[in-house]
């Protein structure tokens, strides 16, 4: 079992879902980005998922967007990622647009992630049929496959999707791109007893997810719930280190209580 | 469970998309087959070909213009006579009809120098759908008359104000849209590039060009051309005409990229020659990337090639060696552009000089007995003002 499948367990026992928060990797610094992930996890942040900033995030709103455009100006590639991921003191996933990956080269991705400590990759943009390559890497090092699937997927797609998923399945809430709504779509909880129905691998919900009563609303019926622009907003619009960690671990703090049901 | 590989050209192609667009993707490619197969439709299509685009469009001898090519007999595929002054009104009816088809009532479409914008509102006004441009906002400045023309025609054109603002960023926020509108929209790509279907299905359409082009040639000449010439952005115009040659083995066929300031400068379009493999929007091709796969910015005097991308297809052609590709210098194609306009009477889109400039370099390494088929995509009326800067001629 992986460790993020034991997390799941555990979280299950205990009654709550997990909490998955969002950084894009060197965003705004290195030494920031891995700085605001320690204070996540002080707030209760259960797993990390470090974004590899890209140049056509096509799946990214524009909160992402622009925290991509400045990690790539500050020069975050393959390297700064993993550096990233072996600061955070809890199991850790690299969301990563396919290009990326490539370009490093898919077995060589996938034993350095490993040596940095990461247990896995979310693939916003790789379909299960261009996956051989990817599915044989990532199963050799026993890394978990984390694929997104969205409202308007079919019930015979997902059975295929999710059957190459591993850790867990993420299901985005709405069609649309990342970055914080006010209000929840209905879309996700149908969705979520769609891949129930195909699946026992853990469901976890992303996509416009910002607040604690958005989490404890989820976190009725998905195992998991997933934070990504709520926590880059506050980063961007706070310039003092320690302010910005402040509102991030509270954030942190209310989504974990939120999530307990 | 199935997991064969779909819209593949080789190692190319296939679709790299998040999954909220491969329900549609599923639908668009299960119209265009059922569409393919369909009398009515195809009827509808050459009836709206006919009276509307103008088709078939005629072929030019340039025999002035053969002189400095070293006397090689030069055709020109007249797709600038086309209605919206290019070979894109070809993909966009096509593609237009298949949104009635679907049922859907909204496109949205990228566009670079404007002509695949252009061509997407004209479409939309005749068959009374709603569309939306997108355009980087780098490029609404240098094609300002393009974005005018859009209006009038009814279209909402939106500037994109992301990444380098030019086609790649125009072509990301169009996805976005899609992603979010997918139940309701159409995306109408303007190239033979992203996911599956949209290679073929846009090759399907512009394969038009050469199926007339291959008669028409045999008409005049009695002969297939010795070669085949097309500029090369996302790579529409250039399949359109090669397709229908593919298995004469002795027709060369070859794209011309934009050379930029030249392949050694870094600042170029040159996606073939100059790039490599990878992914972007959709497809895994060729792409201009950094060591870190992060796309990098083209650069050409012509905003229709000015794309870091190629369709898959060629990239495909490229590998095997059926298609060759060269890079054309700025500098080159606005000699070009000069020439043909003083010795034909042709002013051609300076994405077309691209196509000229290597007729020129082959004519002259082939001589006199051979026949070279260009296509000429469209025509320079869009370009007038970035010509008329290039070459100092005082627009007041
Ligand atoms: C006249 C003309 N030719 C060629 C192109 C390049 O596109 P493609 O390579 O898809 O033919 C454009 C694009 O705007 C164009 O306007």
């Amino acid at each position: 079992m992986s460790l993020i499948s034991e997390r799941f367990a555990l979280a299950q026992e205990e009654n709550r879902a997990l909490l998955i928060g969002y950084l894009t990797a060197g965003f705004p610094t290195m030494q920031r980005c891995k700085s605001a992930i320690a204070a996540m996890i002080d707030g209760g942040v259960d797993l990390i998922e470090v974004g590899f900033p890209y140049s056509d995030p096509v799946m990214d709103g524009p909160v992402i967007q622009r925290a991509s455009e400045l990690a790539i100006e500050n020069g975050v590639g393959a390297r700064e990622v993993f550096e990233v991921v072996a600061s955070s003191s809890v199991p850790t996933l690299v969301m990563s647009y396919w290009n990326p990956i490539e370009r490093y080269g898919v077995t060589d991705f996938t034993r350095d992630l490993k040596a940095a400590g990461g247990c896995g990759v979310i693939t916003p943009d790789l379909t299960v049929e261009e996956s051989q390559e990817w599915i044989s890497a990532s199963q050799s090092l026993g890394l978990d496959r984390v694929y997104v699937v969205a409202p308007s997927t079919t019930d015979s797609r997902l059975a295929n999707v999710t059957a190459r998923c591993s850790g867990f399945v993420y299901a985005a809430s709405l069609m649309g791109v990342t970055g914080a709504r006010s209000a929840l779509s209905g879309a996700a909880e149908s969705l979520v007893k769609r891949v129930r129905a195909v699946t026992n691998t853990p469901v976890c919900v992303g996509l416009g997810v910002s607040n604690g009563q958005q989490a404890s609303e989820i976190a009725k019926y998905a195992d998991g719930v997933i934070v990504g622009s709520a926590f880059i907003k506050l980063l961007a619009e706070t310039q003092d280190e320690i302010e910005a960690n402040k509102s991030l671990k509270s954030l942190a703090e209310e989504l974990s209580r939120a999530v307990r049901r | 469970m199935t997991t064969e590989l779909i819209g593949h050209f080789g190692k190319f192609g296939g679709r790299f998309v998040p999954e909220a667009l491969i329900t549609a993707l599923d639908e668009l490619a299960k119209a265009h087959r059922e569409a393919q197969q369909d009398p009515s439709f195809q009827l509808e299509l050459m009836e709206l070909h006919r009276t509307y685009t103008g088709r078939p469009s005629i072929i030019t001898e340039a025999k002035r213009f053969s002189e400095h090519a070293g006397g090689a007999r030069i055709f020109l595929k007249r797709e600038d006579l086309n209605h919206t002054g290019s070979h894109k009104i070809n993909n966009v009816l096509g593609q237009a009809l298949l949104t009635k088809r679907m049922g859907k009532r909204r496109i949205i479409a990228e566009t670079g120098a404007g002509q695949h914008g252009v061509a997407s509102a004209t479409a939309a006004a005749l068959l009374g759908l709603e569309c939306v441009v997108y355009m980087g906002e780098e490029d609404t400045k240098r094609q300002a008359l393009n974005v005018a023309r859009m209006k009038l025609l009814g279209a909402e054109v939106i500037p994109v104000t992301t990444g380098s603002r030019t086609l790649k960023d125009a072509i990301n926020e169009a996805m976005r849209d899609w992603v979010t509108n997918v139940e309701s929209t159409h995306y109408l790509l303007g190239t033979v590039a992203g996911p599956d279907p949209f290679p073929t299905m846009v090759r399907d359409f512009h394969r038009i060009i050469g199926d007339e082009s291959r008669m028409q040639m045999m008409e005049l000449t009695g002969r297939l051309p010795d070669a085949v010439l097309a500029c090369v952005g996302g790579g529409s115009n250039a399949i359109g005409i090669f397709y229908a040659f593919l298995e004469d083995k002795e027709v060369r066929l070859i794209g011309l990229e934009a050379g930029g300031d030249g392949l050694d400068s870094g600042r170029h379009a040159a996606t073939l020659v100059g790039g490599s493999p990878g992914v972007l929007h959709g497809t895994r091709t060729y792409v201009l990337q950094d060591e870190n796969g992060q796309t990098r910015e083209s650069h050409s005097i012509s905003a229709g090639l000015d794309y870091p991308g190629v369709g898959p297809e060629h990239a495909y052609l490229y590998e095997t060696g059926r298609a060759e590709y060269r890079a054309v210098t700025d500098k080159e194609a606005m000699t070009a552009f000069a020439l043909l306009s003083k010795t034909e009477g042709i002013i051609p889109a300076i994405e077309t000089a691209h196509a000229l400039a290597g007729a020129i370099e082959i004519g002259k390494e082939m001589g006199p007995r051979a026949n070279l088929l260009i296509n000429l995509s469209g025509r320079g009326d869009k370009d007038v003002q970035t010509a008329a800067k290039y070459f100092g001629i005082p627009l007041e």
